[in-house]
């Protein structure tokens, strides 16, 4: 696939937002999976927005959207110039993204645990009108309507390891599977920041529930790209293992 | 006859036949009522189990892609139990769902404290953009879903056991004038109708019914309402009394703004907030909260003295 984003360029972008000289890739846990999610994954494009067989991204820990916000911009999603207002009143870049201001951002996001039930939501609409259109493609009496059948687009949601102490994930987790909802993906990016811990791993609360489950370094952009292949019937999910969160 | 729920479920089933992007999200509440519409429609009839922040959650996914979500529970499950849900994963997104609750404040009076939730009117009217319908009668049911349908805006349809004898002629968005009087005007929310009137036989009061409780109707009261007294003209007051099920001093602020350019008195009365940790009938409560027509002839004809 054509590479879309020079990764270098990102570090740039966040400059932009922080005002700081350099950035150790460390300093943004989400940034290797937003890049190669965007660089090599999503079916996205600016001119795209709108289509409904776009991939859905849903940034579920809205925290830290920098690296969120200069993907976006590599992407083209808007001019690199919006990026120096980040948080200021008049800036379309809040501390967490909001939908109705940011181009590219399907789900306002901020407070933990919303989502990936709201991600299951969007991927079970998603099938319900795939199967009205299938229905309408079938039905004899209105042939002229017959097309081929459409890609199904992809549901990426992205949460922290964190961000799982929230009850409400654990309900999506566990209807997710059930439901086959084989367009959905959850990308963990753990850096060892959930307070208690998760004894046996992240990937072993997903895979009781139904998931495939892959455990992959975080860093590794390769290894994520491999890891993000969705298998069929049932949900995937990438638990991106980065360095540990200090202080 | 009919119950308000029983109206609720025909109206879902063809409202989902008719319109493919119409779903429905249950926690396990009603299902068996839904069972016909889950065979013909398994992609949109969606239960998650008792899974309510999913459900909400669900809800606002499903609103993001278009379609006009129905999510139904127990009022204090709908309402209460996943608050935030629906201030971030509906209202924040800039969607919008219809919510159906049955139990209505203390349908199940048996139930207890768990199952009664008198405040879901007031804590939905803290979040920006609620419709808030409130029916009194099962045929009242059909002109207000057919509404709620009809918008991309939050609905939430309050269903209740209580009922009024008959239906009214209403509008929706619109305070449907019962009758008009000279003394005072008393405002009646869905099942308090009935109360209300037979509390104030023999006063000579403007009745409004209201069956959409948000946005309120400021409009038809300011038209409805007699002019103040005109003995001691400068100290003119209207009296305006509010018959609610909710929660006391539910709707008293949109009366108040309603007003602001009249001086007026306000008698709000409605579901103390008490933890009454009593059981027995509905009617048991209505008795205990001054609700029935009796506790309401007191303190209406208090008032309007």
């Amino acid at each position: 696939m054509r590479r879309r984003i020079e990764y270098r360029d990102l570090h740039h972008a966040l400059t932009r937002m922080t005002g700081a000289e350099k950035h150790a890739p460390s300093a943004t846990s989400t940034l290797d999976a937003l890049y190669v999610l965007y660089d090599r994954v999503l079916d996205v494009a600016p001119e795209r927005r709108d289509d409904p067989d776009r991939d859905r991204f849903v940034l579920s820990k809205g925290h830290g959207p920098m690296a969120y916000y200069a993907v976006l911009a590599a992407r083209g999603f808007f001019p690199p110039e919006v990026l120096d207002g980040f948080g200021g009143f008049d800036s379309p870049l809040g501390h967490h993204p909001d939908r109705s201001h940011v181009p590219g951002v399907e789900v306002s996001s901020g407070s933990l645990g919303h989502g990936l039930p709201i991600a299951v939501g969007i991927a079970l609409a998603l099938r319900a009108k795939r199967q009205h259109a299938d229905v309408a493609r079938l039905d004899v009496s209105r042939p002229h309507e017959a097309t081929v059948a459409p890609r199904s687009p992809r549901v990426v949601v992205m949460l922290g390891d964190a961000e799982l102490d929230e009850g409400s994930n654990h309900e999506a987790i566990a209807f997710a599977a059930r439901a086959q909802l084989d367009s959905l993906t959850a990308i963990v990016i753990d850096n060892d920041s959930a307070s208690l811990g998760w004894p046996g791993g992240i990937a072993t609360r997903f895979e009781g529930e139904g998931w495939l489950a892959r455990t992959v370094d975080g860093r590794d952009h390769g290894a994520l790209e491999r890891a993000l292949v969705a298998p069929p019937g049932r949900p995937l999910a990438v638990i991106a293992k980065v360095e540990p969160k200090h202080g | 006859m009919d119950t308000m729920r029983d109206r609720f479920v025909t109206l879902t089933h063809a409202a989902l036949d008719r319109d493919p992007k119409v779903a429905l999200v249950l926690a396990d509440i009603s299902v068996p009522a839904f069972e016909p519409a889950r065979s013909r429609h398994p992609d949109r009839v969606i239960n998650v189990g008792i899974r309510e922040q999913l459900m909400l959650g669900v809800a606002g996914g499903l609103a993001i892609e278009g379609m006009r979500p129905i999510a139904h529970s127990y009022a204090p499950f709908l309402v209460e139990r996943a608050y935030e849900q629906l201030k971030v994963s509906l209202g924040h997104q800039g969607v919008g769902a219809i919510l159906a609750s049955v139990g209505a404040s203390y349908d199940w009076s048996a139930g207890g404290r768990t199952h009664h939730a008198p405040a879901d009117v007031a804590l939905l009217d803290a979040l920006p953009g609620w419709h808030v319908q409130v029916p009194g009668h099962p045929d009242e049911v059909p002109p207000l879903f057919s509404d709620a349908l009809a918008r991309r805006e939050s609905v939430y349809l309050r269903l209740s056991t209580r009922q009024n004898a008959t239906p009214r002629e209403i509008v929706p968005g619109r305070l449907h004038v019962v009758r008009r009087g000279r003394r005072g005007t008393v405002i009646a929310v869905g099942p308090m109708l009935d109360p209300t009137l037979a509390a104030i036989e023999g006063l000579d009061l403007t009745v409004l019914y209201a069956t959409t409780a948000r946005p309120f109707d400021a409009a038809t009261l300011r038209e409805a309402m007699p002019p103040a007294p005109t003995v001691l003209r400068s100290f003119a007051s209207h009296d305006v009394a509010l018959v609610e099920p909710t929660v006391e001093g539910t709707s008293s602020h949109v009366v108040s703004a309603a007003l602001v350019d009249r001086p007026h008195r306000l008698l709000a009365l409605g579901v103390p907030r008490v933890e009454l940790r009593r059981y027995g009938t509905p009617e048991d409560h209505d008795r205990a909260y001054g609700l029935d027509a009796r506790g309401l002839a007191e303190r209406l004809t208090r008032f309007f003295r």
